[in-house]
């Protein structure tokens, strides 16, 4: 997928002046959140879940070469083949080559967030194949040519005014009276357009929010039955999936299922979760009759043993996305490419490199929300803050900024000249705003006095009131 | 592509500041699969009696919007489908897997029911399959595939029926893991690769979609309904 991170912040002031995003990011607000807290309300055992989690993950990727080899064995066993991609371009290469030699021309899709990542449809379509997304949310945007903008509800930044005019726009043999008022209506018209489409299709893709070493499984997890239907019914069923979605052994991925759901949608367990080996077995009276996985680097395994390094144990919860100030007022589209939110501002420079996603880890107000939700304890913050470093020694950030941020450290690091720099301002600014009681310009400071006002000072700082309040109350209690 | 194989694989232990690892090292991993051990698992489903591990499964299913019947054996299996059936205005038209359990049920008592067995055609109003284990936990059904139990069964009929002998039902996933094992390893052999089902379904549910403003729709690709017969067998006795 075409990268357009590095223009975040005109993104990000288009979504803000967006009515129709702002509407539907306000909805956001209220579900996954509630939902999520009553889940693991209803848990006791959540916290130690996810150090249980976390655990599993650190252990397989300080074993990945190991667990990644025993995976393919295990798959070559169940009569499947595993195809290594280091790059998306390779990756894309493997699935136009299977679908050329099976005469593949109708491809189905579950959601994968890999195949946008390696840019899969565009692909596919220059090279004649129709692929068709099956995930409701994935459908809808598929048919508006936009790209999702959360990694577990694509078409969160639509209302249902929008995906009804683009129903009326794409489902033309469909009577023009019809009411689409209700989601139930436009849930019913997808249900009935895509049913044909799985018939149709000769290859399935899917991702995969598991691999497991033990038995060669790949897992999906989804709440539609779409992901099941696409692997179901054609003839080659290919997984998607990148190196480190491996875990050890189904126990293993038993216990980070029960934080993934809850943390996702507040789900105990999504509706479908499916564990795939393989093709279909002799006898077997369904199922496809080849079974391949490509298995995506793409620059995971250069951040394994860097400061990145845990951001590896992301499972695609999406949930630090929604706990998100920022992700809520600009939605995920702004971010630019594939993966938005928090987990986005990390792995996006780390997969498309920090010199074109520079705005991204500086993107955030450092709340730690993101960190205290993360079901695998990812701390994104001090990941973020990693590539600010970057952003600075690699001057990547414009001068002006660099200057700014190398006197402010000079200043910091000196508190005797900070305390005094503060006080001067404190007073000098004080005097001037005397008047009015706030700023509605200062130079140097206009992105702040563009959009609110700057509050005048009192004129002394909060450690001068300090001092002065800490000597009086001692020489009260002498007196 | 084992250039990338192995370049990828070069990559993660240059990375890891290791070679391949072998001796002691990969013998406690190999044990590390041998073992299995489950992780922590919640108390919830952990440690309790048969009767109340049926009443917990019906709880928690019904939260996520199955609805449960529970009869007194396999013989009261068909009055139970054609009920449900004739309950909701559906039609008495089903596709049943070919499982030997739902063979044992006395289907002839019912004429009216019209079935055929098989995987699913997209066609029949209504599939019916026997779980091959029961999550109380969760409120989840295991369906295993094979030459008795298309996969299809369990996604495309608008209606799904469920027959669940209350003796498969275990707590938490990981006894379900353990069921799995015993039925499908080799002898003298862990499961894996060939030995696993093709397909193995947990169910939580009808399907459903949230991507339209949130709103919880029901039967996004799959069933709308999804309605499960525990049959109190002997265990409960």
């Amino acid at each position: 997928m075409q990268s357009s991170s590095h223009a975040f912040k005109d993104n990000a002031h288009r979504a803000l002046n967006d009515p129709v995003l702002q509407q539907a990011l306000g909805i956001m607000k209220t579900g996954f959140l509630d939902k999520r807290l009553q889940a693991i309300g209803n848990l006791p055992e959540f916290e130690a879940l996810r150090d249980a989690a976390r655990d599993i993950k650190n252990h397989t990727l300080a074993n990945l070469d190991w667990y990644l080899e025993r995976y393919e064995s295990k798959v070559k066993e169940a009569g499947g083949q595993v195809h290594w991609a280091r790059t998306p371009a390779e990756a894309r290469a493997i699935v136009l080559g299977l679908c050329k030699r099976l005469g593949a021309r109708n491809v189905t899709k579950g959601k994968t967030m890999i195949a946008e990542e390696i840019g899969l449809n565009d692909y596919l379509a220059e090279n004649g194949i129709v692929a068709v997304e099956t995930d409701l949310g994935e459908y809808i945007i598929q048919i508006r040519n936009e790209a999702p903008s959360h990694i577990i509800a694509p078409a969160i930044h639509l209302t249902k005014e929008a995906v009804a005019d683009s129903f009326r726009a794409t489902h033309t043999e469909m009577d023009p009276a019809r009411s689409l008022v209700e989601p139930r209506a436009l849930v019913d018209e997808a249900r009935q357009v895509l049913r044909d489409k799985f018939f149709a299709a000769d290859v399935g893709v899917t991702g995969a929010n598991f691999l497991i070493a033990e038995t060669g499984s790949s897992v999906i997890v989804t709440n539609e039955g779409n992901g099941d239907l696409t692997q179901l019914l054609p003839r080659a069923h290919i997984v998607l999936a990148s190196l480190e979605k491996v875990v050890p052994t189904l126990e293993d991925a038993a216990t980070i299922l029960r934080v993934l759901a809850r943390s996702a949608t507040g789900q105990d367990m999504s509706a479908y979760t499916t564990f795939s080996t393989g093709p279909r077995r002799p006898g077997d009276l369904d199922g496809p009759s080849e079974y391949h996985v490509v298995l995506l680097d793409n620059g995971r395994s250069a951040l394994l043993g860097t400061e990145f390094h845990e951001i590896l144990r992301c499972i695609r919860c999406g949930a630090c996305m929604n706990h998100c100030p920022v992700y809520a007022a600009v939605g995920g589209h702004a971010y630019g490419w594939v993966y938005p939110g928090p987990m986005g501002a990390v792995l996006t420079p780390s997969l498309i490199g920090i010199e074109n996603a520079r705005d991204l880890p500086n993107a955030s107000t450092f709340c730690g929300r993101c960190e205290s939700v993360c079901p695998m304890r990812i701390p994104l913050p001090k990941l973020m803050r990693h590539y600010r470093e970057q952003d600075y020694e690699r001057k990547l950030a414009p001068r002006a900024m660099r200057w700014g941020i190398g006197l402010w450290a000079f200043v910091a690091k000196r508190p005797p000249l900070y305390h005094f720099l503060a006080a001067v301002a404190a007073q000098v600014l004080g005097l001037l705003g005397r008047k009015h009681g706030s700023f509605y310009n200062l130079p140097l400071a206009s992105a702040w006095t563009a959009t609110r006002e700057l509050p005048a000072p009192q004129g002394r700082t909060f450690q001068e009131l300090w001092y002065k309040r800490s000597r009086a109350t001692k020489s009260g209690a002498d007196r | 592509m084992s250039d990338a194989r192995e370049q990828i694989l070069g990559g993660v232990r240059r990375s890891l500041k290791r070679g391949a690892l072998e001796g002691e090292h990969a013998a406690a991993l190999e044990d590390r699969l041998r073992r299995h051990a489950p992780n922590l698992v919640p108390g919830r489903a952990f440690g309790i009696a048969p009767r109340q591990l049926v009443d917990l499964f019906e709880t928690q299913a019904s939260e996520v919007l199955a609805t449960v019947a529970r009869v007194r054996s396999l013989d009261a299996v068909p009055d139970a489908v054609a009920e449900y059936l004739a309950g909701r205005n559906l039609p008495p038209e089903m596709t049943m897997a070919p499982d030997p359990l739902l063979d044992r049920a006395p289907w002839g008592k019912r004429p009216l029911l019209k079935i055929r067995r098989g995987a699913a055609d997209g066609k029949e109003p209504a599939g019916v399959s026997a779980a091959f284990a029961a999550i109380a936990e969760t409120g989840t059904l295991m369906l295993t595939s094979g030459k008795d139990s298309p996969a299809t069964l369990n996604f495309l009929p608008d209606t799904h029926i469920v027959v669940l002998p209350a003796s498969r039902m275990v707590g938490p996933m990981e006894a379900a893991w353990a069921r799995l094992r015993h039925a499908f390893a080799p002898p003298d052999e862990d499961i894996g690769g060939s030995s696993m089902p093709r397909t193995i379904n947990f169910i939580t549910g009808p399907s459903r979609t949230g991507d339209i403003e949130q709103k919880i729709e029901m039967g996004a690709h799959g069933p709308r309904r999804l309605h499960i017969i525990v049959v109190e067998d002997e265990t409960l006795r």
